[in-house]
């Protein structure tokens, strides 16, 4: 399969009165042709910026990339002059926000803010971009296109709304989609009409699709690999599959715990204690060890090794390695 | 919409009535009257002018006399200077008036949402620092002190610049910058900070999302978003500089309606006070009418018919 995105070894702060903090600590992450990746983790664990450092959009100042390349098909974003960062969004990355309620400027037509970006990047007339944006309304769903485009967002409900969002962001027919918490915001059945517009617009588009969100039940539907991160770093990824069925890392497992889920009637969920590190001082080791119900020694001082378990299956934790393994085998 | 104009309109008659009568009773507790001069006049001579002007009759006659000249639009002449009506002072005073007053709102409204722009862009930085100095400046500053130093600066001292009068566009700039320095802070300030919270709003970075221009994203999605505060308080600002021009044309020894207005208070010309007042009050209000509708205009949210159809 083709390598659409190479993350390697992000690193992103922010600078504030109180010092910087290291909101990406050396991320790696590789996106294939076709693919929804699902990036999941507790608020401030940094998902949203990679996201956002993907397309350059993080505020700078007082955000910057630090260090690291984002390769996308081959061209490293992070080096790439602001112009031409400009004729890749939109065209070959678009990216979908959280609250369809606010990413719609209330001020313009719903027609206006669909065709802005067609006729920024590509030389088409007005009436040739309506004609496309009526096409694009119809793929998500929205009746009425003709007329619906002359309508102000706030004559439209806040699942039509993220449609309109998601129409606006696939309007260039981009190659990677980045989907920023896309159904937090909605009630639980438009997230289901959502989610399946997604693999709708997947299966004829072909469009690679990177999902951040915190909401499992989102990730067990649509994605194909999961990316888990904490405290700034990926510390656990693998298909869906091996990390619902198989995960390794305990905070992986912390996370699957804390859902709730049918076939366990009556049992009590069980969240993970404590709050994710300062990322002002980061600590040296593994940052999860002080929630963490195995933790060991080693955890606090040495950031744990990285290990495959499978050519898609990879953790950083001290309990993979072989003394560890080991000592739990005699003791439980 | 037809509806709702014709309701904002019946309300602007109810204002300007109760401005009238106010006026007109104010105006009458006034100590003097026009014939209160240095020089005796006979008293058969001062009857007989009274008479003239319906001065003897009591208040609720005059006042009477007074809602007919509003409803037909004639003031009737004035009384210090017999060879003119209010209606011709009116007629020839408002079009040098209305000069100094369009240009100050453009002066101040482009500028100060320049600087309010260019503000917000640089936040924090060298330009937001001095844009901002200028604005607190020109907030504090009343217009007649300004209008003096800018004569004694730029008429006295350097000979730059006419001190008075009205008759060229050179004339034209002291008394324009006097007046549109105050409004201009006040816009600069509040485009400022309007501006700072738009541009972190969602859609901003929708718009930067799809690779649109810095200027695309700035003017076309955060400017027209950021005007609005701006012009929910035009209103106010239109009734600052309204009431600005008296002082700035008597300063400036500009021949518009704000002379004969303080002229007509000075000397209790009261056909002359009358008239200005109403004329300015129905002004104003209309000028408020048209501000609403340019809000409704800019900001499709806004409803401004409530109710019934489109």
């Amino acid at each position: 399969m083709e390598k659409l995105l190479d993350i390697r070894d992000l690193h992103v702060s922010f600078t504030t009165f109180g010092g910087e903090v290291q909101a990406v600590r050396g991320v790696n992450l590789e996106l294939y042709r076709g693919e929804t990746l699902a990036i999941v983790g507790e608020s401030g664990c940094g998902k949203s910026v990679t996201a956002n450092s993907i397309m350059r959009l993080i505020p700078s100042p007082p955000g910057k990339i630090k260090e690291g390349a984002i390769l996308f098909k081959g061209v490293d974003m992070t080096q790439l002059p602001d112009k031409e960062v400009r004729k890749i969004r939109g065209v070959d990355i678009s990216m979908i926000f959280q609250d369809p309620m606010t990413a719609l400027n209330p001020t313009l037509t719903i027609g206006d803010q669909l065709t802005e970006g067609l006729r920024q990047h590509r030389s088409i007339s007005k009436r040739e971009a309506n004609d496309q944006a009526v096409d694009m309304l119809n793929l998500v769903g929205i009746p009425n296109p003709v007329e619906r485009l002359k309508q102000y967002p706030h004559e439209f409900s806040g699942g039509m709304r993220q449609r309109i969002v998601i129409a606006m962001a696939l309007i260039c027919e981009p190659e990677l989609l980045i989907a920023d918490e896309p159904t937090t915001a909605l009630d639980v059945t438009i997230q289901a009409q959502i989610l399946q517009l997604f693999q709708k617009i997947q299966k004829q588009t072909r469009v690679s699709i990177i999902l951040i969100t915190h909401d499992l039940g989102v990730v067990a539907k649509i994605a194909d690999r999961i990316a888990v991160m904490y405290a700034g770093k990926v510390i656990e990824t693998g298909t869906r599959k091996e990390i619902f069925y198989t995960p390794q890392h305990p905070y992986t497992r912390g996370l699957l715990q804390s859902v709730p889920r049918l076939d366990q009637k009556g049992e009590k969920l069980i969240p993970i204690d404590g709050t994710p590190p300062d990322l002002f001082s980061p600590p040296a080791g593994c940052p999860f060890t002080a929630r963490c119900p195995m933790a060991m020694e080693v955890c606090s001082k040495i950031y744990p090794f990285h290990s495959e378990l499978s050519q898609t299956h990879e953790v950083n934790c001290w309990l993979q390695d072989e003394r560890a393994k080991k000592f739990m085998a005699s003791t439980f | 919409m037809a509806k709702y104009i014709l309701k904002r309109f019946l309300y602007m008659v109810v204002t300007v009535f109760i401005i009238a009568t106010l006026t007109f009773f104010l105006m009458n507790l006034l100590p003097g009257s026009p014939f209160n001069e240095e020089r005796t006049t006979n008293e058969a001579v001062q009857r007989n002018l009274e008479a003239h002007y319906h001065l003897d009759e009591p208040l609720i006659v005059q006042y009477v006399l007074y809602l007919k000249s509003i409803v037909t639009m004639d003031f009737g002449p004035s009384i210090k200077q017999p060879t003119e009506t209010v209606n011709s002072l009116l007629s020839r005073g408002f079009p040098i008036s209305a000069e100094l007053g369009v240009w100050t709102v453009l002066t101040a409204l482009i500028s100060g949402v320049a600087l309010g722009v260019f503000a917000a862009l640089k936040h924090n930085g060298v330009i937001d620092y001095i844009a901002m100095t200028i604005a607190v400046l020109g907030i504090s500053i009343p217009n007649f002190v300004l209008a003096t130093l800018l004569i004694q600066q730029l008429a006295v001292n350097l000979g730059i610049l006419p001190a008075a009068t009205w008759s060229s566009p050179q004339h034209m700039i002291l008394p324009i910058v006097a007046l549109a320095t105050g409004p201009m802070a006040i816009i600069a300030r509040l485009t400022r900070s309007s501006m700072l919270e738009t541009l972190t709003q969602d859609y901003i970075k929708t718009a930067r999302a799809k690779g649109l221009s810095p200027f695309k994203v700035i003017v076309k999605h955060a400017l027209k978003n950021a005007l609005m505060p701006v012009v929910t308080i035009l209103g106010t600002l239109l009734a600052g500089i309204l009431t600005g021009t008296f002082v700035i044309e008597k300063i400036f020894a500009i021949p518009g309606m704000g002379k004969y207005f303080v002229e007509g208070i000075n000397q209790r010309d009261y056909p002359v006070i009358m008239g200005t007042t109403v004329f300015y009050s129905a002004f104003l209000v209309f000028m408020l009418f048209l501000v609403d509708i340019a809000y409704g205009i800019l900001d499709p949210r806004i409803k401004l018919h409530k109710e019934g159809g489109s």
